[in-house]
């Protein structure tokens, strides 16, 4: 108990399994999340996410396995767990009829706050999540993204040591979603954070590190830059050329590197190629040299990154098959 | 402790800030009103022959009152925190499910007897504008706030019971008016059934609330009574606590 308390490790997750009358939602789960991480639990609905989330918030126990949080069981050691973690549900919870700041008094009077303190507290969270404004308004009456912000102020205002929210950014407009991500990012380092999201973008921009889940399992985790890297080989490559399209084709298929090629006509003596190499290389050098050697003009040379919508499709896609048969 | 105020505060915000809350109040000084406006006119010229109170007690609109109100306040006690999923974000703060519990029943029952406040009123009249001596003492009106009090925690506890044990808050008032009513129809059983040595009636006896709360309104104290309402409603609590803890193993 006392050993990960001395590590740096905030979650520790082994063979963790939870079953539903008749369905199994989290499947033998094991992961670590160190202290000051940002990871993301991406996955679709239904992946397992939200389960997970409850599991380690105390909410609810797992059917078998060991989840640890700060060194304690959260089976076992549930109010020191509980002490230590802000945990912001799906859909973002509140009492409608409570005032903002009533609201949060509230809340961190039950998370064991002095009266002082709280007050302290509620003043600080209120100004970093925006909410001086609305101090006095009726929660009922604000609008989603307001609400989302008093549920993110909620989870901090006791400053635990780990922050799970899960779907932060559900239902948002895009101006509200670039505040929230912003909120969270600066939260690094002094806090830990485990935020689910079926956003892949999303967890690009705010996480260390991914885990994806699929069906109960995590099918794989590591840097946004680790999941890219196997796909990233194979990458194709646009490029934007004013020459002749005959003469372009005829030098693409002189070239060894380039397995494919596909030459079409872009907006006025631009023609529009997309090559793919081979054995992964990148063509990006080779097509500069053909256009510097022959004096043409290059508006665009990119290579397409994978985005991690690409790398999730081909995790989840063998499995859609399975389930298929 | 600190906790626990917290708690009991929000709950009791709840009631007092809300329209529900004055709506019961208002539908109950109602009947009251009714009751008096009917007693007063049943009076007025022979002697009385038992205490106001007996007289409140022995119409039907006190049981109306406590078996109507009490799955009303009741009903959203947990309900409607499992509904709109607060009770995730209650539940996963340090707080203690003994406490969640008991915070909720305190605070129902502390707007029960606030409800209950206009009777006095209505007896401060009857006292100052009659002056028969056996109508009004302090002892029957001891009895009689003893009695309500009792009740209302043996119907509200039950109420918290059947609210935990449900997300829907109709279904968790239906269940508690389920069990009022039938309490109602034992005792009304048990009235038109005089004792006798078979067990079962003396059973059906010993649930007869009628004459239990009969005994309060005429300032009678009876033990077994006391202890008859203390003991369920503590078993109801102890219920409750367990299906909330159940949560943790289910």
């Amino acid at each position: 108990m006392g050993y990960s308390r001395l590590t740096n490790l905030m979650i520790q997750v082994s063979n963790l399994t939870k079953r539903y009358a008749g369905r199994t939602a989290v499947n033998d789960i094991s992961f670590t999340v160190a202290r000051g991480e940002i990871v993301g639990l991406l996955g679709p609905n239904g992946a397992g996410k939200s389960t997970t989330m409850r599991i380690l918030s105390c909410f609810m126990p797992a059917t078998s396995g060991m989840a640890r949080v700060a060194g304690f069981d959260v089976f076992h050691q549930s109010v020191e767990v509980r002490r230590r973690i802000g945990y912001m549900p799906e859909n973002n919870p509140l009492y409608p009829e409570m005032r903002v700041r009533e609201y949060l008094k509230f809340r961190a009077r039950l998370k064991g706050l002095g009266w002082r303190r709280s007050r302290e507290r509620v003043t600080t969270v209120m100004e970093q999540c925006g909410l001086t404004d609305v101090g006095r308004r009726v929660i009922g009456q604000l609008s989603k993204g307001y609400r989302q912000r008093v549920g993110l102020a909620d989870a901090l205002v006791h400053e635990p040591e780990l922050i799970i929210l899960d779907e932060p950014t559900i239902g948002l407009d895009p101006h509200q979603i670039r505040s929230v991500r912003q909120l969270i990012k600066s939260l690094a380092g002094k806090h830990t954070v485990l935020i689910s999201t079926h956003i892949l973008p999303e967890a690009e921009m705010m996480c260390s590190r991914m885990l994806i889940m699929l069906g109960g399992k995590i099918r794989a985790a590591g840097t946004p830059e680790d999941l890219q890297r196997p796909m990233a080989g194979g990458s194709q490559i646009i490029a934007e050329i004013a020459a002749p399209s005959e003469i372009l084709r005829e030098c693409f298929s002189k070239i060894p590197e380039i397995e494919q090629f596909d030459v079409s006509a872009g907006e006025g003596e631009f023609q529009r190629c997309v090559l793919t190499p081979r054995d992964g290389l990148d063509l990006r050098p080779i097509v500069f040299a053909l256009a510097r050697d022959r004096g043409w003009v290059v508006r665009e040379l990119t290579r397409h990154r994978h985005s991690l919508e690409d790398i999730y499709v081909q995790i989840t896609k063998p499995d859609e098959e399975e389930e298929i048969e | 402790m600190k906790i626990f105020w917290a708690l009991l505060r929000r709950e009791l915000a709840s009631f007092f800030f809300s329209l529900t809350g004055y709506v019961i109040i208002a539908a109950v000084t109602f009947l009251i009103g009714e009751s008096f406006a009917q007693l007063i006119d049943g009076l007025g010229t022979d002697p009385w022959p038992m205490p106001v109170t007996q007289m409140f007690f022995g119409s039907l609109y006190f049981w109306m009152i406590v078996l109507l109100v009490a799955p009303v306040i009741t009903m959203r006690l947990f309900a409607l925190e499992k509904a709109s999923g607060t009770f995730e974000t209650l539940m996963t703060t340090p707080v203690g499910d003994f406490q969640v519990v008991a915070a909720k029943f305190a605070a129902a029952l502390f707007f029960y007897v606030v409800m209950w406040l206009p009777l006095l009123v209505c007896l401060f009249i009857v006292g100052r504008f009659t002056n028969q001596a056996n109508a009004l003492d302090s002892g029957t009106i001891g009895g009689m706030c003893l009695g309500i009090f009792l009740a209302g925690g043996f119907f509200l506890s039950f109420g918290c019971l059947a609210s935990a044990l449900t997300r829907s808050q109709m279904a968790a008032a239906m269940i508690s008016l389920a069990f009022g009513i039938s309490q109602f129809a034992l005792a009304w059983w048990a009235k038109n059934n005089p004792v006798s040595d078979q067990w079962q009636s003396q059973l059906l006896s010993c649930l007869n609330i009628f004459d239990q709360m009969n005994d309060f309104a005429r300032g009678v104290v009876d033990t077994r009574a006391v202890i008859f309402y203390a003991s369920l409603t503590l078993l109801f609590l102890f219920l409750t606590l367990r299906l909330v803890e159940s949560r943790r193993w289910r």
